[in-house]
């Protein structure tokens, strides 16, 4: 039992001590003046938007086809679950040449693109696209147990009570659901923050436009800058920190809540 | 599954959420992915033939299986370790040791990427030790190795955890009063009630193993022949503006992916058999 205690210790617990070890090396100033650089600041804003964006398309996913999996029976829904699930089992680089072959240059779209003066590979929008592709199922996954869990009974209830369709999603539907979005929400986000091999290969690295947190690490690490490099680290590994945190609160209130019902249902 | 009854049509919205959800699949996946195969087979087949199978490319994917694979295996036994540790002894702080193997998964693969570099590179604080007795482990298949063991990690335990802890104690109780020893109790009433979620976890350690581009891209060195596993391999061809030829070799990690997501659906399927899964 030891043994796996200092096999965890030295495997987990030391990379994140390192993070801050080499950030700190050259003392605080050089810490801050590394992570607020105008650089690292647009890295940060274009985290920020890919984040938020690909969040708000897969929760849409998520709700829908949650909706669609959970509710209903029909055939194929395995070939269903199984196309749902290929992004978590391609490789990063492939997931991101999969976007250049449409939409970069000489892809399907890219004469269309050029024409239109619309750039998507080497843009933002093919980043947004890349992490999308790669967090896609993260949101299902957990909505689609939860709402099968559910069943339909309450849903048909309301519906008996003359209910809408937005109305029994909105009412029924979504609060029995909210932790399972929730935690599928805080694994998608974490999982797109950090992003590094498909928005590699879709963003073109130019700095100061293109770059998210993790390939502005990439840089500053490539070029020796291995100070700057771990206080940008650092940024998101506390934000990785934080997303533990909350995966655990979700996870720990969704336990209580299934205790306290259990001990309802058993009164 | 629940056990009401699912008529399609009585609820409200199937049409409209399967549209959507059909619509941003075929969008998002579907056709994305169609366009590397696509591509793909519209390469001279001479052509294809010639990429795929020339010495660099022949030993990328050799080296990421035989990193894979080994790095799985060791994530394999680990993480059933780990899995029970956590699972059977209540020691303090096991909450806090919980959370941190989710670290890995949370963790942006560029931050343990330079992480691990600095750790065992030559002169770092694992490295030195290493390199002093005879271990190169910066830029070499070591490296790698380690890399892909640290990522892979959480996917053993975590598939392994509801099982384990899912276990009816009658069954090792019975053994017990039966005369079993305690290595006997688990190779023939533990072990085979976990393996069909164990080799799930491996699997899905396997898959993220072949794929794995940020954390290795720093320790590896990216040496052709010697240290370039496929994803590498393919991030170099693009980089050389040889988007043929990196679509070549995607296209054989691609199949070999879809090959391991049927196989591991297969085994959740098989685990979910078992009553394991609540």
């Amino acid at each position: 039992m030891a043994f796996a205690l200092l096999f965890l210790v030295v495997v987990i617990a030391i990379p994140v001590a390192v993070v801050f070890i080499e950030a700190l090396r050259h003392g605080t100033a050089a810490y801050w003046a590394a992570v607020s650089e105008s650089e690292s600041l647009s890295a940060l804003r274009l985290t920020a938007l890919v984040t938020v964006s690909a969040v708000a398309v897969n929760l849409l996913f998520g709700l829908a086809a949650g909706w669609a999996i959970a509710k209903f029976a029909f055939p194929f829904k395995n070939v269903l679950l199984t196309v749902i699930d290929i992004p978590l089992a391609v490789s990063p680089v492939v997931s991101g040449l999969i976007f250049v072959l449409v939409f970069g240059r000489q892809g399907w779209l890219g004469p269309w693109l050029s024409d239109h003066g619309l750039k998507v590979i080497f843009a933002a929008p093919g980043i947004i696209l890349a992490t999308v592709f790669v967090t896609f199922p993260m949101i299902v996954r957990e909505v689609v147990p939860v709402l099968e869990a559910a069943g339909t009974d309450e849903e048909e209830a309301a519906m008996l009570l003359g209910a809408s369709g937005w109305q029994i999603f909105w009412k029924v539907t979504l609060p029995n659901a909210k932790w399972g979005v929730l935690y599928g929400v805080i694994l998608c986000g974490a999982r797109a923050m950090g992003e590094f091999g498909a928005v590699s290969v879709v963003s073109g690295h130019v700095r100061g436009q293109t770059n998210t947190l993790p390939l502005h690490v990439e840089i500053l690490y490539n070029e020796y800058h291995f100070q700057a490099a771990f206080a940008v680290a650092s940024i998101l590994t506390l934000l990785a920190l934080a997303t533990i945190v909350a995966k655990k609160a979700v996870e720990w209130r969704a336990e209580r809540r299934l205790l306290a019902g259990c001990r309802e249902t058993a009164s | 599954m629940g056990g009401s009854r699912k008529r399609r049509g009585s609820l409200p919205g199937f049409p409209f959420t399967m549209g959507v959800t059909l619509a941003m699949l075929a969008l998002v996946v579907v056709i994305p992915v169609s366009a590397l195969f696509l591509k793909a087979v519209s390469m001279a087949p001479g052509a294809f033939r010639d990429t795929v199978t020339s010495p660099r490319v022949l030993a990328s994917y050799g080296l990421s299986l035989r990193t894979a694979l080994t790095a799985a295996a060791i994530d394999a036994v680990f993480g059933l370790v780990v899995a029970w540790v956590l699972v059977r002894y209540p020691f303090p702080g096991r909450r806090l040791v919980d959370a941190l193997v989710d670290l890995p998964l949370a963790l942006p693969t560029a931050v343990a990427g330079i992480v691990l570099t600095t750790l065992y590179a030559p002169s770092g604080w694992l490295g030195r030790p290493m390199a002093a007795a005879g271990v190169t482990v910066a830029f070499a298949p070591l490296g790698i190795i380690l890399a892909l063991v640290f990522v892979g990690l959480p996917f053993v335990v975590r598939t392994l955890q509801p099982v384990l802890e899912g276990l009816d104690p009658e069954a090792e109780e019975a053994a017990a009063s039966l005369g079993a020893g305690r290595w006997q109790t688990f190779t023939r009433v533990i072990f085979p009630a976990i393996l069909p979620a164990w080799l799930t976890g491996l699997a899905l350690a396997l898959a993220r193993g072949l794929g794995e581009y940020g954390s290795v891209v720093f320790i590896a060195g990216n040496m052709p022949m010697k240290t370039e596993i496929a994803p590498l391999l393919i991030m170099a061809k693009l980089e050389q503006y040889d988007t043929v030829g990196a679509t070549a070799v995607a296209s054989v990690l691609l199949i070999l992916s879809l090959a391991l997501l049927l196989t591991i659906n297969g085994l959740q399927r098989w685990t979910a058999s078992r009553g394991a899964a609540v």
